[in-house]
């Protein structure tokens, strides 16, 4: 018996409702373990987040974060974890969109809660919320020169002398 | 802390008496120099300043409640208020956003001055190693004692502590005006 | 507010209709004794009522989630522990559980009792500091002195079960390090004994006690759909009346083994966050005796944890004497270890809500991205609208009850 519990009449449901609503825009939708995952376009994530609040029960938003898959076409993602708690039932949500345009609709004003969530998305990847309305830098400094979660930024901090390689055979 | 292992003075339900300093006793006088008896002084009545960020400040708070008891060492009463400390206690992970003002808090402390640094993120950034982490506060700010651990126990701070107390009782009273001093400032560019 | 009576609390209505219009700017924080943890409110006021709140925060991020790109799977451990550094055991367990859903490992059910068992004390830990800093700051320091050093009686608890006291970095995936000894079941018993008489006194002095029921009572409210908007987890969002438990919606770790309850508030106010927090330490209480029931009965007394040799270092003697355990030591430390691609989305109850790890990994030895969901970095953002309206001094109380944890706040 595996240690999670799988809702697969109410995924089916979402699953139909989704396909007929949104088609071809809607690109894959997969059961990761025991989470229902749905990739759809950019420009209708915030139609589809809207779908499913008012239509599908799915009230609270869990979180949204980043991702960054370097050396794909659409590099940055980013991940909504929606929660019905009426049913018990979770989904995840994914968008991907090119580093040269990292702009998605911002879901404020469908959750006051993905004000922070968002901002931190744009701290630590550089996502842009179109119509959020106080997107700037979160956890790290304003004149922060980077989007640190990136995967092509160093971890480590820059200015330690005591590393160096002839020490430790880095 | 076992029985066994208390610390000289500070016995359950025994005033403290603090041994009188070096000095020539007679009927009726006792004479010691300024300094030994400023040095009594100001062991003996440290504020601290508890710069509490993270995790340390959780075992700080233990170290100040009633199973350890700081105030058997004079450090009753905490400042909040630099200009009136004596002592700033960094515990916890600071990080560079914040490191403008702990400097900023140590300018306000008017001299003397000591500095405790708890815990290894305070004393080496600890297991951070990252971008938004400051690698030790000795870098903004000059440090007296280092107390190791991650967090360090009690017993550990309030060891930390008795060396404080150590320095404060035997600093001299022209130690602020020297030049090594004044350099040490000037290296960390405060005036 | 006329003279002697209570002040007409929560003005969020004149704020709204633009009554107050004298306004002072107040910086509080990032380092001000009130706000236990480091995050700035620059508060705009008129005399002594909050018309509006800007926070800044991210004064100690540490870039776990960076730093969790680099490490393998069983050293992130050390990292969730520096969340909520409050309950520490709870964010590792659920961290290990989270890797213990991607890799399929089970656990038997006395693991399962015993992590429980651990995590519940945890809880009662992290309801303590909360509690007491409420008592606090509402002007009770008795509670505070008296109580706290329960926490010290968890603490050896925790030292007698990994060795540590506050950052635990306790159990391994798939269960825990060593079995518990004597001496910990022994103190889990004393504090089973011993913990109640003092909690009923920490009720008896401020429950019922008229100053911080005029203190709390309306101090603070949060009505459940603002807080259900904002994505309140946790004591705050039973408070504002929502029944919302991972333990019950999400049952990990067989808490659906268990009978307890879920206490809920009514108006969401600092008593109402009060309260549901002493009504939780008291069914810990009772989930932890029933394991240990449950445990008492069981024949095994010996399981620590799931047959797992790939994640757990053998112990160094064997490391020495034996080519098997060689084997699973060099293939844990060199990162040999097969984990599944895949991604899991695992949360927990922590102590100050849904605590989740949206784990998703791409085989190698290190996550490729480990998303924390970190409940106060969530409810926090609501400061600004739970304090418009209302007094400076009521601002702070609503702040403590709230729980802010720096670490967990900034990750």
């Amino acid at each position: 018996m595996p240690a999670f519990a799988i809702k697969a009449d109410r995924d089916q449901l979402v699953t139909d409702r989704l396909t007929a609503a949104f088609g071809a825009d809607l690109l894959s939708h997969e059961r990761l373990y025991d989470v229902m995952c749905f990739t759809v376009v950019k420009e209708r994530v915030h139609e589809l987040l809207a779908f499913l609040k008012n239509e599908l029960d799915f009230g609270f938003l869990t979180s949204i974060c980043g991702m960054h898959h370097p050396g794909e076409a659409l590099e940055l993602g980013l991940v909504y974890h929606l929660h019905s708690m009426h049913n018990g039932h979770r989904i995840r949500v994914k968008t991907y969109m090119a580093l040269k345009d990292p702009q998605v609709p911002t879901a404020t004003d469908l959750w006051a809660g993905a004000n922070w969530m968002e901002r931190e998305a744009w701290d630590f990847f550089g996502i842009k919320a179109v119509g959020h309305p106080n997107l700037k830098r979160i956890l790290n400094m304003e004149d922060f020169p980077a989007f640190p979660m990136r995967k092509d930024y160093p971890l480590e901090d820059p200015t330690r002398q005591d590393k160096n390689d002839s020490m430790f055979g880095r | 802390m076992s029985e066994k292992t208390i610390i000289p003075g500070t016995e359950r339900g025994k005033p403290t008496i603090v041994a009188p300093p070096e000095g020539h006793t007679g009927s009726g006088f006792f004479a010691t120099t300024v300094e030994q008896a400023i040095g009594l002084a100001r062991k003996n009545s440290l504020w601290p300043l508890p710069f509490a960020t993270s995790c340390c400040g959780i075992e700080f708070m233990s170290t100040m409640s009633a199973h350890y008891d700081l105030s058997r060492f004079g450090m009753e009463r905490l400042s909040f208020s630099p200009r009136q400390s004596d002592l700033l206690m960094v515990m916890g992970t600071i990080a560079k956003k914040m490191a403008p003002v702990l400097r900023e808090v140590y300018t306000q402390m008017a001299e003397p001055k000591w500095v405790l640094s708890m815990g290894a993120c305070a004393s080496s950034g600890g297991i951070f190693d990252s971008y938004s982490v400051l690698q030790g506060i000795d870098r903004v700010i000059p440090v007296d004692v280092y107390i190791p651990g991650c967090p360090p126990r009690p017993e550990q701070v309030i060891d930390g502590i008795l060396k404080i107390q150590e320095l404060a009782a035997n600093e001299s009273l022209r130690r602020r005006y020297s030049k090594e001093y004044e350099d040490l400032l000037t290296k960390y560019k405060i005036d | 507010m006329s003279e002697g009576t209570k002040p007409d609390y929560w003005q969020r209505d004149v704020v709204d209709a633009g009554g107050l219009n004298e306004l002072t700017t107040l910086n509080l924080g990032p380092t001000h004794p009130a706000t236990h943890g480091i995050f700035q409110n620059v508060l705009t006021l008129d005399g002594e009522i909050i018309v509006s709140a800007e926070q800044t925060i991210g004064y100690i991020h540490r870039a776990f989630e960076k730093i969790a790109e680099r490490r393998p799977f069983y050293q992130i451990t050390t990292l969730t522990d520096r969340m909520n550094y409050c309950s520490a055991p709870i964010n590792n367990m659920g961290w290990h559980m989270t890797v213990e859903k991607l890799c399929g490992i089970e656990l038997p059910k006395r693991v399962e009792y015993m992590r429980v068992i651990v995590m519940e004390l945890a809880r009662i830990a992290d309801h303590i500091i909360c509690n007491t800093i409420i008592g606090q700051d509402a002007g009770a320091t008795t509670p505070f002195l008296y109580v706290y050093q329960w926490r010290e009686k968890i603490y050896e608890v925790y030292e007698e079960v990994c060795g540590a006291r506050l950052t635990t970095n306790m159990g391994r995936i798939g269960g825990f390090e060593r079995n518990f000894s004597d001496l910990a079941w022994q103190r889990i018993r004393a504090i089973l004994k011993e913990f109640p008489p003092v909690l009923k006194e920490f009720e008896k002095l401020l429950v019922r006690n008229r100053i911080f029921m005029d203190r709390t009572i309306n101090c603070g409210p949060f009505p459940a759909d603002r807080a259900l908007q904002y994505g309140c987890t946790g004591p705050n969002l039973r408070a504002s009346g929502v029944d919302y438990d991972v333990r019950v919606a999400d049952p990990y770790s067989s808490y659906s083994d268990f009978d307890f309850l879920v206490p809920v508030g009514q108006n969401g106010d600092v008593y109402d966050r009060f309260m549901v927090r002493q009504q939780e330490m008291w069914e810990s209480l009772s989930i932890i005796r029933q394991a240990m029931e449950k445990l008492d009965k069981m024949a095994d007394k010996t399981t620590f944890r799931a047959d797992v040799p790939d994640w757990v270092l053998p112990p160094k003697e064997e490391v020495y004497n034996q080519m098997e355990a060689l084997i699973y030591h060099f293939k844990i430390v060199m990162g040999e270890t097969e984990v599944p691609r895949g991604e899991v989305y695992h949360c927990v109850e922590g102590g100050n809500g849904e605590l989740g790890f949206y784990l998703v990994s791409d085989g190698g030895r290190t996550p490729f991205r480990l998303h924390l969901r970190r409940p106060c970095f969530i409810y926090y953002q609501a400061f600004p609208e739970i304090a418009k309206g209302g007094l400076l001094s009521d601002a702070i109380l609503t702040m403590s009850s709230m729980n802010v944890i720096a670490g967990e706040l900034d990750a």
